[in-house]
């Protein structure tokens, strides 16, 4: 594979183009409410109006209008169809004669669609993700061969350092800066991980991507693999994504099919192989020493850090980890200049980032947008604010290690340090919505639950605390609890988050203290009042347990 | 091998450089309390209670895997640290059945020594009570899964000490537990070479001979010790 084959490639997939185009959306959201039947009936519509040479029925990515679906769209016209059943396949052809029909169309002018800024998916609804020429065709692998042929390894990571991209796993670590790090071992073995699990409830950008356009995931780890000097990559995807899966693999063979993966990518002397591991669904296992041990084919247990994945990670070789959407954003980063990629976004987060939109909300689905974009115009200007009658209370980012930022503070816009100084974090980007009928402590003890059967089980906080956290937050639900229990939660978030392991642990207490936090008065006005008659000996503090009622009776005095 | 200087409670302490701080600070005689950590097997840092505050650091690190630094200040026993440990053990205590008056281990025990050491003489969390199954199908040994503590010490040894590889964890959170082989009773293991250095290693009274009784169960770690220095300074102290 030379430039002039990708060229070539693309323009024998422009000259297929028809006079129409029908993209119908074939990502998950969209298959579940039966869009591979939409697709297979306008494909049979097709055949029977005699129109194979003007219409091309495409299966593409997500079209974002994810409670809509399923979703076709319709080219050149630029029309959005949404609900779209079988039956209306041939309504759906005749629009294309001019003819009205009462199909339910999507409004592609609305803000949802007017504030977006597609970069990571800029391809997505776009090309057919089981096709890798329809990905060449908007200019897929370019960034690949320009920087085999024209820009060596330091000079990969220093654009890519430059472009001040940061993880979009959630913690938001210096892309650039991980990267030098792992080019800079002295190891003869590196590896490259796409952390693809992604596992908070309510989120799934990264599944969208990977259904959507795998090759551009392929593309950036083969990027990275080249500038860090890694000649194998990992994929860990969750097994709850088979779709996602699918995709995927099809992409790496077609990709090997091509030269572009494997030995001699691109003709070059650089070899890189992507190989799957798939989760079997525990959630800590996004956490990247956790995700390496299940590579290894170990129990999925995090260990501590250091040393850090970079200078000791897979098979104890350097490591770069990075998520589906950081590498995603490698290739325009490459093709269109680290200068353009940091003129969007604010002052410390660059570039855009993708949100799954969820919840009590008027609009359900996948955004893009620009670093810095206030979340007031995500939630109420895209989303359309609450469903009718319905007024926002809260909006959680960062699933359960994130929290709940409440009405109030809409207006802050969204990046790295301000979601983290309002006690939540970016995340991954799972972004839900909650109305007035929301309870807050029930979001904060949903969370915990979900902790509490996710925790790994190694060490002590993460493991006994979170039952004993999830108990608490039941107690002060069902109205059973006094002042004391609140004091004991507030005590144990404190030992939770400071003490645990890994991150999950230690980010397990967020949704409570953020709730806590903005709506503390939702917790108070369930507590008991404090008994009556108050046992005789006086309240201890809690640092001090009092010498009264052994339950340890057998202990040495 | 460069030596390094570190300050541990506000003590100079010299150290050699692959040390952790946990070795440095016993070295030096300066107590740091542990639970899942054992001579001569790897660390894990499971277990929270050696961490330690180190000035400049956010983060509370684990003196057990932590590596000495060249100026390390390290705080062991801090106000804050102290209630952290109380509190960590009366999660340990509320999470399984810490009966200790009918506990073979009673008096032996590793758990009971750092609640008495820590002043743990009450739990304010609820008591899980957990109905968790004694595994007494071993000729020689009982595993009594209502008294673990999950340090897996036991697994711990059993594949880096005898190499036998019969002990695991299975499950995740609260619900782990240790299992013999596949998930089967331990009588039915094939792996098992009943060398006993599980139930050496067990910090509670998990692991048992059986046939002892309350209180009757006291292990020789100089077992254990012995094996390991013979295999890693290849030195048989007899």
């Amino acid at each position: 594979m030379l430039l002039e084959d990708l060229i070539k490639i693309k323009e024998a997939e422009l000259a297929r183009r028809k006079k129409h185009t029908l993209r119908c959306c074939l990502a998950a959201g969209c298959i579940s409410s039966q869009g591979q039947a939409v697709k297979d009936a306008l494909d049979q519509a097709v055949q029977a109006a005699g129109l194979a040479a003007e219409v091309e029925v495409r299966g593409v990515g997500c079209l974002r209008l994810c409670g809509e679906g399923p979703l076709v769209a319709v080219d050149p016209d630029g029309v959005l169809f949404q609900k779209i059943r079988p039956e209306d396949a041939p309504a759906l052809l005749s629009t294309l004669q001019g003819e009205t029909s009462p199909l339910d169309r999507g409004d592609l002018q609305s803000p949802f669609f007017k504030h977006q800024l597609p970069l990571v998916l800029e391809n997505s609804g776009l090309v057919d993700p089981d096709r890798i020429e329809s990905y060449i065709a908007a200019d897929g692998y370019l960034a690949l061969r320009n920087v085999l042929r024209e820009m060596a390894p330091p000079e990969v990571v220093s654009a890519i350092t430059k472009s001040g991209l940061r993880g979009r796993g959630g913690a938001g670590y210096p892309t650039g800066l991980k990267w030098a790090t792992v080019a800079k071992t002295k190891s003869t073995r590196r590896f490259v991980i796409c952390n693809a699990d992604e596992g908070d409830p309510g989120a799934f950008m990264d599944r969208s991507v990977l259904e959507s356009d795998p090759h551009r995931v392929l593309e950036g780890m083969i990027v990275a693999g080249y500038a860090v000097g890694a000649e194998q990559g990992f994929i860990y995807v969750r097994a709850e994504y088979p779709l996602a899966i699918q995709r995927l693999q099809n992409a790496i063979r077609q990709a090997k099919q091509m030269g572009l993966l494997g030995s001699g990518v691109f003709e070059s002397p650089f070899n890189f192989n992507i190989d799957i591991r798939i989760g079997a669904g525990a959630f800590v296992c996004g956490e990247e020493t956790a995700l390496m041990a299940s590579v290894e084919g170990r129990r999925g247990q995090p260990r501590p850090r250091p040393p850090f994945p970079a200078e000791s990670g897979l098979f104890g070789q350097p490591t770069l980890i990075n998520n589906v959407e950081t590498f995603a954003n490698v290739p325009p980063i490459i093709l269109k200049g680290p200068e353009w990629f940091a003129s969007i976004g604010t002052d410390k987060s660059k570039g855009t980032k993708v949100f799954a939109l969820a919840g009590k909300i008027q609009t359900t689905g996948l955004i893009e947008v620009p670093m810095g974009t206030p979340l007031r115009v995500i939630v109420e200007t895209m989303g359309g604010g609450a469903p009718a009658g319905g007024q926002i209370k809260a909006v959680q980012t960062g699933g359960p290690s994130g929290g709940c930022i409440p009405a109030s503070h809409l207006d802050t816009p969204v990046d790295y340090e301000s979601l983290t100084t309002l006690g939540s974090i970016m995340g991954s980007g799972g972004m839900i919505v909650m109305d007035q009928t929301t309870d807050m402590v029930d979001v904060a003890r949903f969370f915990m639950e979900f902790c509490r059967d996710e925790s790994c089980g190694k060490c002590v906080p993460c493991r006994a605390g979170t039952v004993q956290l999830h108990e608490l937050l039941a107690k002060i639900l069902a109205r059973q609890a006094t002042q004391r229990d609140l004091d004991r939660l507030e005590e144990l978030c404190d030992l939770v988050k400071h003490t645990s392991l890994c991150g999950l642990g230690q980010t397990a207490p967020n949704p409570v203290l953020s709730t806590l936090r903005f709506f503390r008065h939702e917790y108070l006005e369930r507590l008991q009042p404090a008994h009556p008659n108050p046992p005789s000996a006086p309240p201890t503090p809690a640092t001090q347990p009092p010498n009264t009622a052994p339950v340890n009776p057998g202990a040495p005095a | 091998m460069a030596a390094k200087t570190l300050t541990i409670d506000g003590q100079l302490v010299s150290a050699e450089e692959n040390q952790t701080l946990l070795e440095a600070a016993r070295d030096a005689q300066i107590p740091i309390p542990t639970l899942c950590h054992l001579d001569g097997v790897m660390d894990v840092g499971a277990c929270r209670m050696c961490l330690v505050e180190i000035v400049g650091t956010p983060k509370l690190l684990p003196a057990c895997v932590t590596k000495v630094q060249e100026g390390l200040e390290v705080r062991t026993n801090s106000e804050r640290l102290q209630r952290y440990r109380r509190l960590l053990l009366e999660l340990l205590f509320a999470e399984r059945n810490h009966v200790c008056a009918v506990c073979v281990s009673n008096g032996h025990c590793e758990l009971q020594d750092l609640a008495t050491q820590h002043g743990m003489d009450h739990v304010r969390y609820a008591y899980q009570a957990p109905n968790l199954g004694v595994d007494l199908s071993h000729r020689l040994y009982g595993l009594d899964h209502n008294r673990c503590v999950l340090c897996t010490r036991c697994v711990r040894v059993c594949w880096y000490i005898e190499g036998a590889g019969t002990l695991n964890l299975a499950g995740r959170g609260t619900g782990s537990m240790i299992i013999t082989d596949l998930n089967q009773p331990w009588a039915d293991s094939d792996t098992c070479t009943a060398c006993g250095k599980c139930v050496q290693a067990c910090p509670t009274g998990a692991l048992f001979y059986k046939g002892a009784t309350v209180a009757e169960m006291e292990r020789d770690r100089q077992k254990l010790e012995y094996i390991v220095t013979a295999r890693e300074k290849k030195q048989w102290n007899v």
